[in-house]
C-alpha cells in the first residue's frame, strides 16, 4: 500500500485533521502516492534508471530525448493559502478576516471568488489564476499541496538556499548543478543551463557546472560593440580561434580564450533566437518576458536542458490584497502563454515547468493586512506529462506548528521524481539520499 | 622532505617586470611610477617595504566607531518583558509595533552592510598597505562567515577588523584561537547553540576540516564529537565573546587519543600537534598568491609547499615569516607562475582602479560592489563556510562578459543597459597612461600591453589587431583612441590573468 511510505516521510501523518480527511479521503482524491511508481512513459526503460542521460530516455514514443526543465522561483515567499484557497475551511476565514478569498459563487466576499478546481471540493484557485485553471482543464498542470521540509527556516536567504541545494544546511552546490556534475562526467556543460537574471542562482552551480545567465540578451555581450564599428570588429579579431595558435592546451589562457569564444557564439545564437517574434501573444510583465525568452531559446533548439526564471515581490507583509492579486494574474497568464507557445512550436512534450517559492506564509494575517513568513505551500508542475489537477492533501488549518502549516510532502520527493523520471538522472547520487518519489508525472 | 630552505631569487634578476609581478600578487598592481620605485629598491628592500606595511602611515585607520554597533543590539530586559507580556495577553497592537521595530532595525542593518561593502572596496582601492588588505581578504575567504546568515553587520565589521589586525600575525595564537572567540563566527557556525546537553558540532568540524587540518586529514568523527564538547558554552553577548560556564561540558574528553578535561583553547593546542596543520593553510596561500593550480598540485608546487610549511612550523606559525620567505623566493617569480592566477572579481576591479586610475564616476563604489557581486564575489557574503572556490570557478561565459563590461564602464562610463549604473560625463585622461612621451602606434600598443595587460608577449595576431584598430583611426594617438585601446585590452582573455 502506498501509505506505508507516506507515513515515513510525513511528520504529520496520523494527525490529519477531520477537515482534510473529509474533503480528500472520502472523495477519493488523487493522492501524492509515495510509492516508487514508474511513470508509464518510462516503463519500457525503467530498468535503466541508473544509466546516464541519453541511454535511458529514448524508447518512448512522443517523448523526446532532449527534454527541458524550466524552474520558476516566486521569490519572497508566496502566500500559498491565497494561491490555492481552502475555501471549505472555516479556520481560513477566521484567520484571515480581511484577506480571505470567497468560495466560488459566494456573494459575501469582497475579495473575489476562488476558481473551482475540477474534482476538488473546498479547494480553489486565486480568482486571477484563470490562465492556470485553463492549463488544469487542458490536463497540463498539477498542483502539489503542502510541500515543505522538516524544521522549516523562515529566513528568505536560508530557506532559498535549502531549496536550491536540497540540503537542510543550505550549504553546498545547487541540486541542478549537481545534476550536471553527475551526468556530464566531471566536465562542465557550458550551455547546459541558462538563468534569466543578473546572477545565476545557487541551484545551477555545481562543482564544475556553471550556468549562463543574463537579464536580457543585450547584456550577454561585450557592450563596447555598441560604441564604435571599428572597436567591434577589432574585438572580434582579437577573439578569433586563429589566435589560439601556440597556446598550450588547457592552460589558463586556453581555458579563458575558449570560454570567451564560447560566449561569442552563444551570445550571437541567443540574441538571434530571442529576437524572433513568438508564436503567441505574451502578456506584459517580468515573468512573461523571461518565459518568452526561454520559449524562444527552446524553439531555436539550444542545447540547454535547464532554464531558470524568477519573479520577486511575494514578500507581502503589508496590504497584500492588490499586490498579490497582480502577481497571481501575472503568474497564471504567463504560464499559460508560455505553455501555448511551446505547444505551438511542437515542443509541448519536451518541456516541464516547475514552480516553487522558498516558503509560504503564516495562516493568520498580521496587523498590516499582510502575512508574515510561514512554512509549507503548494508547488506547481506544468507540462503535457504531468498528472493534472490537485495532488496530495491540503495541510491542516487546525493542527499547526506555532501558527504555521505542517508540510506533508518533502520538496526533495518532487526533485527526486523530476530528476529520475524527467531528466533520467540518478536522483539518489544528486540528492545524497534516496527520497520516495512524488507521483506527479504520468 | 628535500631541503628545508627556500631558494631565494637572485637579487640581480629583480627587474621591473618582477617588481610588477610582486605588486600584482602581494597587492593590486600599481602605476608605472610605483613599479619603477619598487624595482629601484631592489628585491630585499622592496619585499621589506611590502611586508613591513605597519611602518607605512595609514591615512584612514580603522576605528571601532566607524559603524553603528547598536542597530542589532539585543533587547533590554524591559523590552523583553514588554514583548512577553504582549504575547501572553494577545495585545495585537503592541506586537505589531514590536514587529515593525524589528523590521526597521533589519532594514537599517542591511543598509549598513551595504555601506560596509563600499567602505572596504574603497580601502582596497586607496590603501598604501596593499598586502594588509589582500591578506584580510584571504582570511575572510579562509575563515568564511556570511552576513546573510548572521544578519549582524557590526559583528561582520568586528571580524573584518580582527582579520586586518592579525593579517600577518600568528596563525595559531592570533587567528585560529581568535576565531573560536569571534561572535560572528560563533553565530555563523551555531556555536552559541553548542551546549553541554545538546552539543552542536558545526564549529568543531569546520575548525579542523576547513580552517586548520583539511578534510579527513588526521582526525576522526569521534574527534569532532569530543572537540565539540570542548567548545560548549563558547558563546557571545551583544558584541563580545562570553563563556557560559553552565553550558560548558567540563568532563573528560578524548581527542586524538589524548584524554583530559579539555576546553576550547586546549582543543586548539591539540589541533596544532597534527601533521597536516603546517601544510593545509600553506596550500591555500599558494593558490592565492602563487598559482591557482587548475590541474591540481604539481611536483614542484608540492616540494615548495613542503619547504614553506617547515618555515611556518619553525617560526611557530608566523604568517609574516611565510609571506617573507614566499615573496623573496625564486619560485614565486618563476615564469610558469607569472600570469597563472585567474583574478578574483575584487582583484580585477581593484587592480584596474590602481593601474589605470580611471576617473571617480558617480556612484562608483556602489556600482563596483554590485559588479563584484554579479561576478561572484560579494564582500561579507562568501557563498559558504568554504569561502570562494577561486580559480576557474570565477569564469563562465556570463561572468566573462560581466568582467569585460565592468572594465568598459570604468574606462568609458558606458553602462550596460538594464543596470542602474549611472554613467556621468567625466572623461578620462587616458593619454597620460602612455608615460608622457610621444609614441608611435607600435610603441603605444607595446607600452599598454606591458603596463595594463602586464603581458608584452602576446600572439602577434592579437597585437596586429590592436595596430589595425589604430590604422582605422588614421594612427592618431589621442585620448579617444587610447581609450579605445584600453577597452580592447581589458576585454582580452589575457586580462583576466594576474
Amino acid at each position: 500500500m502506498t501509505h506505508r511510505h507516506h507515513e515515513q516521510d510525513n511528520p504529520s501523518t496520523g494527525n490529519e485533521n477531520a477537515y482534510s480527511r473529509r474533503l480528500f479521503m472520502q472523495q477519493g482524491m488523487v493522492f501524492l502516492s509515495m510509492a516508487t511508481t514508474v511513470p508509464s512513459f518510462l516503463q519500457n526503460s525503467a530498468h535503466g534508471i541508473m544509466l546516464p542521460v541519453g541511454s535511458l530516455i529514448t524508447s518512448q514514443a512522443g517523448v523526446p530525448d532532449d527534454r527541458v526543465l524550466v524552474v520558476i522561483q516566486l521569490a519572497g515567499g508566496n502566500d500559498g493559502l491565497n494561491t490555492v484557497v481552502p475555501y471549505g475551511s472555516r479556520d481560513y476565514y477566521n484567520n484571515r478576516s480581511q484577506l480571505a478569498i470567497g468560495a466560488p459563487g459566494s456573494s459575501r466576499s469582497s475579495n473575489g471568488n476562488a476558481l473551482s478546481i475540477p474534482g476538488a471540493d473546498g479547494i480553489g484557485l486565486h480568482p486571477n489564476l484563470t490562465g492556470l485553471r485553463e492549463l488544469i482543464d487542458g490536463g497540463q498542470a498539477a498542483i502539489m499541496q503542502g510541500i515543505g521540509y522538516p524544521n522549516p527556516n523562515r529566513s528568505h536567504f536560508t530557506s532559498t538556499d535549502i531549496w536550491q541545494t536540497g540540503n537542510h544546511s543550505g550549504q553546498g552546490y545547487g541540486w541542478l548543478g549537481k545534476y550536471f556534475d553527475n551526468t556530464c562526467a566531471g566536465k562542465p556543460n557550458p550551455k547546459g543551463s541558462i538563468a534569466i537574471g543578473s546572477k545565476a542562482p545557487l541551484a545551477l552551480h555545481g562543482k564544475t557546472q556553471k550556468a549562463v545567465n543574463f537579464e536580457t540578451e543585450k547584456l550577454f555581450r561585450w557592450a563596447g560593440k555598441n560604441t564604435d564599428d571599428s572597436l567591434a570588429s577589432t574585438y572580434d579579431d582579437i577573439n578569433r580561434l586563429e589566435t589560439m595558435q601556440g597556446i598550450s592546451k588547457d592552460s589558463q589562457l586556453d581555458f579563458l580564450i575558449r570560454t570567451s569564444l564560447d560566449g561569442q557564439v552563444s551570445s550571437d545564437r541567443i540574441r538571434k533566437a530571442v529576437q524572433r517574434q513568438p508564436l503567441v501573444k505574451y502578456p506584459d510583465g517580468q515573468l512573461s518576458q523571461q518565459l518568452q525568452m526561454i520559449a524562444s531559446m527552446i524553439r531555436a533548439d539550444l542545447p540547454t536542458r535547464v532554464y531558470y526564471a524568477s519573479l520577486g515581490g511575494f514578500d507581502t507583509h503589508a496590504n497584500q490584497l492588490n499586490s498579490h492579486a497582480n502577481l497571481m494574474r501575472q503568474v497564471g497568464d504567463s504560464l499559460n502563454a508560455f505553455q501555448q507557445d511551446v505547444s505551438a512550436q511542437g515542443n509541448g512534450g519536451k518541456v516541464l515547468t516547475m514552480m516553487f517559492s522558498e516558503f509560504g506564509r503564516r495562516v493568520a494575517q498580521n496587523g498590516s493586512t499582510g502575512t508574515d513568513h510561514g512554512t509549507a505551500a503548494p508547488m506547481f508542475l506544468i507540462g503535457d506529462m504531468v498528472k493534472p489537477g490537485l495532488l496530495g492533501t491540503h495541510p491542516s488549518l487546525t493542527k499547526l506548528d506555532k501558527g504555521d502549516l505542517i508540510y506533508n510532502t518533502d520538496f526533495r520527493q518532487v526533485y527526486a521524481s523530476v530528476l529520475s523520471d524527467w531528466m533520467g538522472a540518478d536522483d539518489k547520487a544528486i540528492l545524497g539520499k534516496s527520497y520516495t518519489k512524488a507521483d506527479v508525472l504520468k | 622532505m628535500a631541503g628545508s630552505t627556500l631558494k631565494k631569487l637572485d637579487p640581480k634578476k629583480f627587474d621591473k617586470s618582477k617588481a610588477r609581478h610582486l605588486l600584482n600578487r602581494a597587492g593590486f598592481g600599481g602605476t608605472e611610477r610605483q613599479i619603477a620605485t619598487l624595482a629601484k629598491m631592489g628585491l630585499d628592500k622592496a619585499v621589506e617595504y611590502i611586508i613591513e606595511y605597519e611602518r607605512v602611515n595609514d591615512p584612514s585607520p580603522v576605528n571601532s566607531d566607524d559603524f553603528d554597533n547598536d542597530i542589532m543590539r539585543p533587547l533590554t530586559g524591559s523590552e523583553r518583558q514588554m514583548a512577553m507580556k504582549a504575547r501572553q495577553s494577545g495585545d495585537e497592537a503592541s506586537l505589531e509595533t514590536l514587529r515593525q521595530e524589528r523590521q526597521r532595525r533589519q532594514r537599517a542593518d542591511r543598509k549598513q552592510i551595504a555601506e560596509m561593502e563600499e567602505w572596504w572596496l574603497k580601502r582596497f582601492i586607496e590603501t598604501p598597505r596593499p598586502l594588509e588588505e589582500k591578506l584580510t581578504l584571504f582570511w575572510h575567504g579562509h575563515f568564511a562567515t556570511g552576513y546573510r546568515t548572521i544578519e549582524n553587520s557590526f559583528h561582520m565589521y568586528q571580524q573584518n577588523a580582527f582579520f586586518r589586525t592579525h593579517a600577518m600575525g600568528n596563525f595559531k595564537e592570533d587567528l585560529v584561537r581568535g576565531i573560536v572567540h569571534d561572535p560572528a563566527m560563533i553565530q555563523y557556525l551555531n556555536n552559541h547553540q553548542n551546549k553541554k546537553k545538546s552539543p552542536n558540532e558545526n564549529l568543531a568540524r569546520e575548525l579542523m576540516e576547513l580552517f586548520t587540518l583539511g578534510e579527513g586529514e588526521g582526525y576522526t568523527e569521534d574527534d569532532i564529537k569530543e572537540g565539540a564538547k570542548t567548545l560548549t558554552g563558547y558563546t557571545f553577548e551583544d558584541d563580545a565573546f562570553s563563556f557560559n560556564r553552565r553550558q560548558h561540558d567540563d568532563g573528560v574528553k578524548t581527542i586524538f587519543g589524548r584524554r583530559g578535561q579539555f576546553d576550547g583553547d586546549d582543543f586548539v593546542d591539540l589541533i596544532f600537534t597534527r601533521p597536516s596543520v603546517s601544510t593545509f593553510v600553506i596550500w591555500k596561500l599558494y593558490r592565492f598568491f602563487i598559482n591557482d593550480l587548475p590541474h591540481g598540485p604539481t611536483p614542484d608546487a608540492t616540494k615548495y609547499v613542503g619547504q614553506l610549511a617547515s618555515v611556518f612550523k619553525r617560526s611557530n606559525w608566523s604568517v609574516k615569516s611565510v609571506m617573507k620567505a614566499m615573496l623573496l623566493s625564486e619560485h614565486f617569480y618563476d615564469e610558469e607562475n607569472i600570469r597563472s592566477i585567474i583574478k578574483s572579481p575584487i582583484q580585477l576591479i581593484v587592480q584596474a582602479m590602481r593601474t589605470i586610475n580611471p576617473p571617480d564616476r558617480k556612484k562608483l563604489l556602489r556600482t563596483l560592489s554590485l559588479a563584484s557581486n554579479l561576478m561572484g564575489q560579494k564582500l561579507f557574503a562568501p557563498p559558504s563556510v568554504k569561502g570562494w572556490d577561486g580559480g576557474r570557478s570565477w569564469i563562465s561565459t556570463s561572468t566573462m562578459f560581466m568582467r569585460q563590461n565592468t572594465l568598459l564602464f570604468l574606462i568609458t562610463g558606458q553602462r550596460p543597459d538594464g543596470y542602474a549604473w549611472d554613467a556621468d560625463g567625466s572623461t578620462f585622461d587616458a593619454i597620460s597612461l602612455l608615460g608622457g612621451r610621444t609614441k608611435s602606434p607600435k610603441q603605444a600598443v607595446g607600452y599598454l600591453l606591458t603596463t595594463v595587460l602586464c603581458n608584452p608577449n602576446i600572439q602577434q595576431e592579437r597585437e596586429d589587431a590592436l595596430l589595425d584598430y589604430l590604422k582605422t583611426q588614421h594612427n592618431v594617438i589621442d585620448n579617444r583612441t587610447v581609450t579605445g585601446l584600453l577597452t580592447l585590452i581589458t576585454a582580452m582573455p589575457e586580462y583576466q590573468l594576474s
